[in-house]
C-alpha cells in the first residue's frame, strides 16, 4: 500500500466528512418531514423530532387520506401530468423531426427562429394571463397544460439527436414506399426512446411541481392541482377552508404533523421516479451536449 | 434519393406553430398594454394609448429602484455562489477514491433540485423558525442570539442565496463531473512522474480541463441577471422583508394580481423582458464566440 503523507491523510478524512455532511444536508428535508409526519403532537411541539419519529402515530396520514380536497387535488395533478406529458412528447417529436431535415425542409431557418425566439423573449405575466382568460380556459385543466405544451428546450435536444442518426435508415424506408409520418413513428421515435424517456421524466417532475399557474388560472380551490393546494392550504394554513368536522379532527392531529404528512405524500411520486431520473441524468446531459 | 412531397413535414409543424402563436406571440403583442391605459371592457386594442406614462409612473414610485437593486444583487450573488460551489464540490468529489461513497453522495445531492419550492419552503420555515427551528437552537446552544432569517432585512437576501445554493449545487456538479471524466488520465500519470503534488495536479490539469465548461456556464448565466428566483421569493417573503427581498417578478405579480393594474404591471414585466432579451443575446453571442457553443 502506498503510504500517505500526514497532510494528505488529514485532507482525505476532512474531505469524506465534509461530503458526508453535504449529502446529509440534502437528504435532511425529506427525512425530517417523514419523521414529523409519524410523530405525536406532543413530541413535535416540544421540538424533539429531528431525524426519527417520536411517539409513533399514523393519525396524520389517516387525517390526510380522508381529506377529500387532498385526494381531489392529487387527481387533478395526475391528470395534468398525464395530459401535459403526452402532449409535450408528441409535440417534441412532431416539431423536432421536420426541423432535423436540414437540406429538405423549406423555410427551415424561419421555423427554427420562430420557435427559438420564444426562449429569448416573452410577453410577461399579465399578457400571458389575459390570453388564457380570453380563451375561457380559467378553471380548466387545459390552462395548466396548453401554455407550456411546446417544450422548446426539449425540441432542441431531440433535434440534435435526430441529426446524429444515420440518414440511410430513412432512405431505405422511403425506397419501400414509406412516407415521412411512417419514418417518424416507425424509425425515429423508437430510436429516440432514451432521449424521450429522459425528457419525459423531467416533464413529469415539472408538471407535478409547478404551482404558480394553478394559483393564477384557477379561481376556486376545487380546481387546484396538488402543488397549488399545498402552497395555499398547507404551507399558508388556510383554516377557513375546513368544515367543522374537519376542524375537530384537526385538533386531534397536530398542525405540523398533518402538514408534514401531506408534504411527504406529495414527494412520494418524485421519489418513485428518482432512481430512473438519476440513471438518465448524466446520459441525457451527454446526449444534449452533442454538437456537430 | 427519391424526392418526397414535403407537405407532411409542414403539417407536422402546424400544431406546434399554432400553439406557440397563441401562447407566446399573442401575449407578446398583448404587451402593448404597457403603453396604454388598459380598461378591460375596451379590450387590449380598444384602450387608449398613453405612451410611456406607465413606465414613468412606476419608475417614479419610491421603492422601484430598490426593487431593481434587490433583483440584481440577489441574482448576482446566486450566480456567483452557484458557479463556485459546484466547482469546489466537483473537485472534492474527484478526490474521493471509494466509488460507492462517491455514487451515494452524488445520488443524494441531486435530490433537492427535484423538489419544488413549495416543499422546501415548508421545511425551511420549520428549521429556520427563531423559537423552535433546529438552526436557531444550534446558534443558541453555541451562545448566540436567535436570528430571524426570514423576517429580518439584514438576513433575508442571505437566506435566499444560501437556500438556493443548497437546492441547486448538486445538480450543478453534473456538467463539471462530466468534464472531469473526459480528462485524459495519461496527463495525471505524466504529472506524477514529474513529481507534481495533488494540488499541482488539480491546478494544472483538473481545473484547466474544466475551464471551457466553467466559461460556458458563467457566460450563459449572464442571461439570469434579472432572474432572482420568483417562486422562491414569492413563497418565502413577507411584507416585513419587502425592503430587501422584493424583486421585479414579485412586483409584477403584486401590481398585476393584487392591485389589478394590468397596464403598469405589464410595463414592469416588459422592462424586465427587454433587458433580459439583450442580456441573453449577448450571452449566447459570447458563448458562441468563446466556448464554441450553439443551441441549434
Amino acid at each position: 500500500m502506498i503510504r500517505l503523507s500526514m497532510g494528505r491523510r488529514v485532507f482525505v478524512v476532512a474531505n469524506y466528512a465534509f461530503l458526508s455532511i453535504l449529502a446529509i444536508l440534502c437528504i435532511f428535508p425529506v427525512v425530517h418531514e417523514l419523521a414529523i409526519s409519524f410523530s405525536s403532537a406532543d413530541a413535535i411541539s416540544a421540538g424533539k423530532v429531528n431525524f426519527w419519529p417520536i411517539g409513533f402515530t399514523t393519525s396524520a396520514y389517516e387525517f390526510t387520506l380522508q381529506k377529500d380536497e387532498f385526494i381531489h387535488a392529487t387527481g387533478i395533478s395526475l391528470l395534468r401530468v398525464l395530459l401535459g406529458c403526452s402532449l409535450n412528447m408528441l409535440l417534441t417529436l412532431l416539431i423536432a423531426f421536420p426541423l432535423s431535415k436540414e437540406s429538405v425542409l423549406k423555410f427551415r431557418t424561419g421555423y427554427v427562429w420562430y420557435f427559438v425566439f420564444t426562449m429569448l423573449f416573452s410577453g410577461g405575466m399579465i399578457p400571458g394571463y389575459l390570453i388564457v382568460k380570453n380563451l375561457g380556459l380559467i378553471d380548466s385543466i387545459w390552462a395548466l397544460v396548453l401554455p407550456g405544451a411546446v417544450p422548446i428546450f426539449n425540441v432542441v435536444l431531440m433535434l440534435n439527436f435526430f441529426r446524429g442518426l444515420p440518414k440511410e435508415l430513412e432512405e431505405a424506408a422511403f425506397m419501400d414506399g414509406a412516407g415521412y409520418l411512417t419514418s417518424l413513428f416507425r424509425i425515429y421515435a423508437p430510436l429516440s426512446l432514451p432521449v424521450l424517456a429522459t425528457t419525459g421524466l423531467f416533464t413529469i417532475v415539472t408538471h407535478w411541481n409547478t404551482w404558480f399557474d394553478g394559483l393564477i388560472f384557477m379561481n376556486s380551490m376545487q380546481h387546484y392541482p396538488l402543488s397549488t393546494y399545498l402552497q395555499t392550504v398547507v404551507v399558508n394554513m388556510n383554516l377557513g377552508s375546513m368544515s367543522l368536522e374537519q376542524l375537530q379532527q384537526f385538533q386531534v392531529v397536530n398542525q405540523q404533523n398533518a402538514k408534514a404528512a401531506q408534504v411527504f405524500l406529495s414527494i412520494v411520486p418524485i421519489m418513485a421516479i428518482y432512481p430512473f431520473l438519476q440513471k438518465y441524468l448524466v446520459q441525457g446531459m451527454v446526449i444534449g451536449g452533442v454538437k456537430e | 434519393m427519391k424526392r418526397l412531397n414535403q407537405l407532411p413535414l409542414h403539417l407536422m409543424l402546424l400544431p406546434g406553430v399554432i400553439l406557440v402563436f397563441i401562447f407566446a406571440y399573442i401575449p407578446m403583442s398583448g404587451a402593448v398594454i404597457a403603453f396604454k391605459h388598459f380598461v378591460p371592457s375596451k379590450g387590449i386594442w380598444g384602450s387608449e394609448w398613453v405612451g410611456f406614462e406607465n413606465f414613468r409612473y412606476v419608475f417614479n414610485l419610491p421603492g422601484t429602484m430598490q426593487v431593481i437593486w434587490n433583483t440584481i444583487s440577489i441574482a448576482g450573488m446566486k450566480i456567483i455562489a452557484g458557479l463556485i460551489v459546484p466547482i469546489v464540490v466537483t473537485l472534492l468529489l474527484n478526490e474521493v477514491r471509494l466509488v460507492f461513497f462517491k455514487r451515494t453522495v452524488q445520488t443524494l445531492v441531486y435530490l433537492p433540485h427535484f423538489l419544488s419550492w413549495v416543499i422546501l419552503s415548508s421545511i425551511l420555515i420549520d428549521i429556520l423558525s427563531p423559537s423552535e427551528g433546529i438552526v436557531n437552537k444550534l446558534i443558541v446552544a453555541l451562545g448566540g442570539d436567535p436570528i430571524y432569517f426570514l423576517g429580518s432585512n439584514a438576513w433575508f437576501p442571505f437566506t435566499l442565496v444560501v437556500s438556493d445554493v443548497w437546492k441547486e449545487f448538486g445538480y450543478g456538479t453534473i456538467v463539471y463531473l462530466a468534464a472531469v471524466t473526459a480528462i485524459n488520465p495519461a496527463l495525471y500519470e505524466a504529472a506524477k512522474v514529474d513529481g507534481a503534488s495533488r494540488w499541482r495536479q488539480i491546478w494544472h490539469i483538473t481545473l484547466p480541463g474544466m475551464l471551457p465548461v466553467i466559461v460556458l456556464m458563467g457566460v450563459l448565466s449572464l442571461g439570469n441577471v434579472l432572474n432572482a428566483g420568483f417562486e422562491q421569493v414569492f413563497i418565502l417573503y413577507s411584507p416585513s422583508v419587502y425592503e430587501s427581498g422584493d424583486i421585479l417578478d414579485t412586483l409584477v405579480y403584486r401590481i398585476g394580481f393584487v392591485d389589478t393594474q394590468y397596464d403598469v404591471s405589464t410595463a414592469v414585466g416588459l422592462f424586465k423582458s427587454g433587458v433580459s432579451f439583450v442580456l441573453i443575446c449577448v450571452s449566447y453571442w459570447l458563448a458562441a464566440r468563446f466556448a464554441n457553443y450553439r443551441i441549434f
